[in-house]
């Protein structure tokens, strides 16, 4: 997808053509555009698991897909869309933009970088075949409790060593990014002196290194459960199910801010931009990152409130939950304060982004709510969190994906893409997507467990409404597609710099399209004080 | 490439990555067939330990002849130990999933099981009464006797332990260019290791010939032998690693200031010593 | 600029419009039944008004910058990108908004655990899919029966045209009497499902192996209807819980009824402890089967 103009440091691009280039490439740009396009076709994969479980609920009664089917649906769209479609895409991001915001050659390990994005392939395949293997693919949830998952068959032992390998890929690309960033910042670009995307990834690198481990340990476990008479969840042993459920979370809970923090950073480099007013607030945006990811290793247990906890657990599991709010909240008033008394234009980016902000507010309100122990009593496995974690993972990880690819797809290809498509694109989103997701907080509140094939008649009209949503946000996708291949095909160049508030190296020390090798030489950096 | 300063190696296309991926697809299918005692996985999975190998052979050769033909500048030395160390660190996150297991039990479900949580007098697996070790309430599993902590393992901790001087006194040595020296503490090095593992592999064997310490065994079994077992692996690991880089040394590899390749293994080295130290306390003695 | 507020304008019109809808109608929470349930209910109410307090303050803020500091209306961007003493106001009064949050929470929590000094007690056991129900304490003691879904299958396959109560109707309800504590303690005999009725306010999951409790007191006679809240396999969707309220003489009449038709095979205390360890014996079997067969 990327330009392969002529280089400007005279760098002679020896590399293989064809679909070689694509195979053997260890250049930062050919993998995050991998990344890109394959976290696109899993989004797509997965929305086709999202339509197909929306179209079953379109009505009650059973009409297209039976309920064991209706489960392997939900389970796959749940893990296609978290470590399939958002995941890769942030990797994606990191790839073209750490090296060029820090002023960096290429990832400090450009080999094992290729490496990473091609296990995702592997793991996809997995994934996606455990459709077609007797019995089935895994049927227990995205988070395949146990003894559930213990039951199921081989679908379940393809998407625990897809799950081992989606994990040996995000642990390399973590160490990667972060060597990178600690390693390779451009000469007299200190730590507070990095573009707040930069440290976003730094942050959640660490917390991928972290966790993912903690995944395939627990994926171990349940194997070995499965197939070799471990006893870690099962209580005849000295085991206990729940155990699964404390590893899985403390994997899990980080996860979902493994999904957010990047999209904070996207946010976070588009506000000062379109607002020609530099980010308020630079170190307090920082420390609210870190004291969100140092948090987020405490609150795990907040997804296990009706599992039965003593007392204590409950309450502290409550308040630390409660506390991430504050931390949030300070990058929301940021972010404020930032465009407070700006020279703002609304290009497409920033329409996301400030879509991004006021949906993720919602989000962000619910998952509080959540939070307060009693109400989870109540709302815990229903389609309240399942509206709750739409707004946050896809108004909130997905829009900022939108915005940041806008925001850089002038740099990647070197051509502008359609403005006007492009506000179609964000105003249908936003449309649809609460039409999609507004009405599940009723059916959640009003007793719609998550999870299931058919519901009460009382459910009926809010599940066709949302529906209806889904199938409208889906077909708006393709707009996007539409408007990213139109921008790759466009002959049209993009002026040098098309967003005069942009103040980053790639924009400022880079042309456009970016070159196929770019700080060969680092640059020069000016920090500017914040 | 020219070795100016500030210019860092950006290594050229490789298959490497590609090679690697393939064989990941037949270890991942390979192993899901096997586990459900499909004929097809077991072929896979040769195919795929094959290409695996064939792969880090290739790949490791490689980075060692970058390596010695000078293209690594200081900056991508620095990188490799950024890289190590998170790796290390994400190693030792694998393994405390492991150890928090084990304390769940022994601290939170086995007593739960016992009767902690009684509901009218009553508990949900009558007599059974707890403790550590066990196999857990259910009369399902047969007895066994624990391993006890005095006997190889002790031994085997002053194996690892000694194992740890070694591989300094080798640090040493190459730092100060007493090449005769490096080779004959790696060889030490490397003795001990394969000692250790020779050591568990009979203490498996005792655990199941004489113990009837099964991986079966219930909770002890399964975390016993999940621990041990993983660390054993990842000395296995190590080793590897080491043998391979004492024929790097013998070769003559790396000078006294420039060996990284050969300081990444001794940190391994001292991880997985590291982990052993853990093991021992909550795995054999407490 | 000026279609693009309108269009703003339209959407969150449209946006309140749409969250009316809701307001007073059935999709809030049911109608609590208990004292429990009364306090999430307003509990929830509260935050929901808190929230969108924060909201309205937060975007009324931000969209009036929307509106007025814009490039296309000449506005020439001003320069400051720190202040300390905001970041600290911004900081406690989100803290303090928590704390007045977490309040009531504690003590709801504090009254939802105490399972003490109960009634009557019932053990609820979750199968794949249906409940199990064993009078342990109490008077009905010792009555025991399955609880299945009654909706017939025709209705699931839509050969006929579904009833009122779709889904959400069993062939034996759970019968108690109004105004005593019920103590409900849980377990499973093969997955976990979570045993849930929302007008009464209680939901906790049923552990295999493992014995958990949770409680209520309903305030006034009827029918509440609930569903199994952990996903279970394939009939999770088909596993409802209709607990049945009658007031005290009913009540009496019903459990002496139910206890002259089970009169010999009664269940004792004693028996819930054989019944879980075979339950989860039963899952290590299938386990171990399943293994086996692979
Ligand atoms: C990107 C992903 C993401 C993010 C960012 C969040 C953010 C939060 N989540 Fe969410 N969550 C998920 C993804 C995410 N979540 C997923 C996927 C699940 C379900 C998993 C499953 O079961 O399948 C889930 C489930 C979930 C649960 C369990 C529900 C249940 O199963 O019963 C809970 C409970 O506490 C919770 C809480 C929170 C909280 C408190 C936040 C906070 O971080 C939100 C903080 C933000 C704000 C509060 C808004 C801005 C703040 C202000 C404007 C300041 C002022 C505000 C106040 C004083 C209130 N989440
Ligand atoms: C991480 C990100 C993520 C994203 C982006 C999405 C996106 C969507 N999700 Fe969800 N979802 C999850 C993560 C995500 N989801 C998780 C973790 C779960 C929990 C799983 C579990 O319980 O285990 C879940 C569960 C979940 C449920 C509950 C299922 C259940 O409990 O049974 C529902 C139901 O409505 C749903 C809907 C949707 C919809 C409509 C979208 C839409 O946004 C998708 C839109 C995209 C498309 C639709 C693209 C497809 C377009 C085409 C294929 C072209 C053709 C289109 C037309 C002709 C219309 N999701
Ligand atoms: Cu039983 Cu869900
Ligand atoms: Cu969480």
């Amino acid at each position: 997808m990327a330009a392969v103009h002529g280089d400007v440091h005279g760098h002679d691009d020896h590399h293989p053509s064809g679909i070689m280039r694509w195979v053997m490439t260890t250049n930062h740009k050919d993998i995050g555009s991998m990344y890109l396009w394959f976290s696109l076709t899993m989004f797509f994969t997965g929305g086709f698991l999202a339509l197909g479980i929306r179209a079953e609920l379109f009505q009650p009664g059973i009409q297209i897909l039976e309920p064991e089917l209706f489960n392997s649906f939900t389970t796959l769209h749940g893990l296609i869309m978290v470590f399939g479609a958002i995941m890769p895409a942030f990797v994606g991001f990191a790839n073209w933009q750490v090296p060029m915001m820090i002023g960096a050659p290429d990832m400090a390990f450009a080999r094992m970088n290729n490496w990473s994005f091609w296990l995702l392939p592997v793991a996809a395949s997995l994934l996606v075949s455990s459709f077609f293997v007797p019995g089935g693919a895994a049927a227990g949830g995205w988070t395949f409790y146990p003894p559930l998952s213990t039951q199921g068959g081989l679908g379940v032992d393809m998407m625990i060593f897809a799950v081992h390998i989606l994990g040996a890929s995000s642990i390399m690309g973590a160490i990667n990014i972060i060597t990178t960033i600690l390693n390779m910042r451009a000469p007299g670009m200190k730590l507070m002196d990095m573009p707040l995307f930069v440290w976003t990834w730094l942050i959640t690198a660490y917390l991928l290194v972290l966790v993912m481990p903690v995944l395939a340990g627990t994926v171990t476990m349940l194997l070995t459960d499965r197939h070799f008479g471990t006893s870690f969840f099962n209580a005849a042993g000295g085991g206990d199910p729940v155990l699964f459920q404390h590893i899985f979370w403390f994997f899990g809970h980080p996860e979902v801010y493994i999904m957010i923090l990047p999209a904070f950073g996207i946010v976070s480099e588009i506000i000062p931009t379109f607002s020609r007013k530099p980010l308020f607030g630079y170190s307090s945006m920082v420390y609210a990152t870190a004291s969100i990811a140092i948090l987020s290793c405490v609150v795990w247990a907040h997804h296990m409130f009706t599992a039965g906890m003593p007392t204590v657990g409950q309450l502290f599991f409550m308040y630390a939950t409660m506390l991430i709010a504050v931390p949030t909240g300070v990058k929301v008033f940021n972010w404020t304060a930032t465009m407070w008394q700006g020279s703002m234009t609304f290009e497409t980016p920033m329409l996301f982004a400030i879509g991004f902000i006021f949906l993720f507010v919602i989000g962000g309100f619910s998952g509080v709510i959540c939070a307060i122990v009693p109400i989870d009593i109540q709302v815990q496995d229903t389609y309240y969190v399942i509206a709750h974690f739409h707004y946050v993972l896809v108004s909130g990880a997905l829009f900022a994906l939108f915005a940041g690819a806008y925001y850089w797809l002038p740099k990647w290809t070197g051509h502008m893409y359609d403005e006007t498509l492009g506000k179609w694109h964000f105003w249908l989103s936003m449309i649809f997507f609460n039409v999609t997701f507004f009405v599940q907080h009723f059916l959640g509140l009003a007793g719609m467990p998550r999870r299931i094939p058919d519901y009460a008649l009382q459910f009926a009209d809010f599940n066709m409404i949302s529906s209806i949503g889904a199938f409208g946000f889906g077909t708006s996708q393709l707009l996007f597609v539409y408007i990213v291949i139109k921008c790759i095909r466009s002959k049209e160049a993009a002026p040098e710099k098309p967003w005069d508030g942009a103040t980053t190296l790639e924009w400022t020390h880079l042309p456009t399209p970016a070159p196929y090798h770019s700080f060969e030489k680092p640059p020069v950096f000016k920090p500017v004080s914040h | 490439m020219s070795q100016d300063s500030g210019h860092y190696y950006v290594p050229a296309p490789s298959t490497y990555p590609i090679i690697g991926s393939s064989a990941l697809l037949f270890l991942g299918f390979g192993a899901a067939l096997t586990m459900n005692k499909i004929e097809l996985g077991y072929g896979l999975l040769a195919i795929g330990f094959a290409i695996l190998f064939y792969m880090c052979f290739r790949w490791f050769g490689t980075v060692a002849a970058e390596s010695e033909s000078g293209k690594y500048g200081l900056d991508v030395d620095k990188s490799f130990r950024w890289g190590m160390t998170w790796f290390i660190f994400s190693e030792v996150m694998f393994f405390a999933a492991f150890f928090g297991a084990l304390y769940y039990m022994r601290v939170l479900s086995i007593p739960w099981l016992a009767g902690e949580s009684e509901v009218l007098g009553q508990t949900a697996w009558g007599a059974y009464s707890g403790g550590w070790p066990t196999t857990g309430p259910s009369e399902h599993f047969d007895e066994f006797t624990p391993m006890g902590a005095w006997g190889l393992p002790a031994l085997n901790t002053a194996i690892l332990l000694t194992s740890g001087v070694t591989i300094t006194y080798a640090h040493w040595a190459l730092k100060e260019n007493r090449r005769d020296a490096l080779t004959k503490w790696m060889l030490a090095t490397i003795f001990l290791g394969v000692l250790f593992l020779g050591f568990q592999a009979y203490e498996y064997v005792h655990a199941y010939d004489d113990l009837n310490l099964r991986l079966d065994s219930g909770a002890y079994g399964s975390t016993f032998f999940m621990l041990t077992g993983f660390h054993g692996f990842h000395v296995t690991l190590g080793t590897i690693m080491l043998i391979v880089i004492y024929f790097r040394c013998a070769a003559g590899h790396f000078t006294p200031d420039r060996h990284f390749g050969f300081e990444g293994v001794a940190w391994y080295w001292h991880f997985v010593d590291v982990v052993w130290l853990g093991l021992f306390i909550f795995v054999y003695l407490l | 600029m000026r279609n693009k507020s309108v269009a703003t304008l339209i959407g969150m019109s449209v946006f309140a419009l749409y969250s009316s809808m809701a307001v007073g109608s059935k999709y809030n929470f049911p109608e609590p039944q208990s004292t429990i349930a009364q306090d999430i209910y307003d509990q929830h109410i509260a935050l929901l008004w808190i929230c969108l307090a924060i909201f309205v303050g937060v975007f009324g803020v931000m969209f009036y910058s929307v509106l007025k500091h814009r490039k296309s209306l000449g506005y020439k961007a001003a320069n400051f990108h720190h202040s300390t003493t905001v970041e600290v106001i911004w900081t406690v009064i989100p803290c303090a908004i928590l704390i007045a949050m977490a309040l009531p929470a504690t003590k709801t929590v504090i009254a939802m655990k105490d399972t003490s000094s109960p009634d009557m007690t019932i053990k609820a056991t979750g199968y794949q899919w249906m409940w199990g129900y064993d009078y342990l304490q109490g008077e009905g003691e010792g009555i025991s029966f399955f609880s299945k879904l009654s909706t017939p299958r025709a209705q699931l396959e839509n050969k006929e045209p579904k009833g009122e109560n779709y889904l959400l109707e069993v062939d034996n309800n759970l019968v108690v009497p109004v105004g005593k504590k019920v103590r409900i303690i849980l377990t499973a005999n093969d997955v976990i499902h979570a045993w849930w009725v929302p007008a009464l306010g209680v939901k906790q999951d049923a552990v295999p192996g493992f014995i958990r409790d949770t409680w209520f007191t309903a305030d006034s006679p009827g029918i509440y209807r609930g569903q199994c809240a952990e996903l279970c396999g394939k009939d999770h969707g088909y596993m409802p819980i209709v607990v049945e309220v009658l007031d005290e003489e009913s009540y009496a009449k019903w459990a002496a009824g139910k206890l002259a038709r089970v009169s010999s095979g009664a269940v004792s205390l004693a028996a819930v402890s054989t019944d879980v360890v075979s339950g989860a014996e039963q899952a290590v079997d299938a386990i171990e089967e399943n293994s086996d067969n692979n």
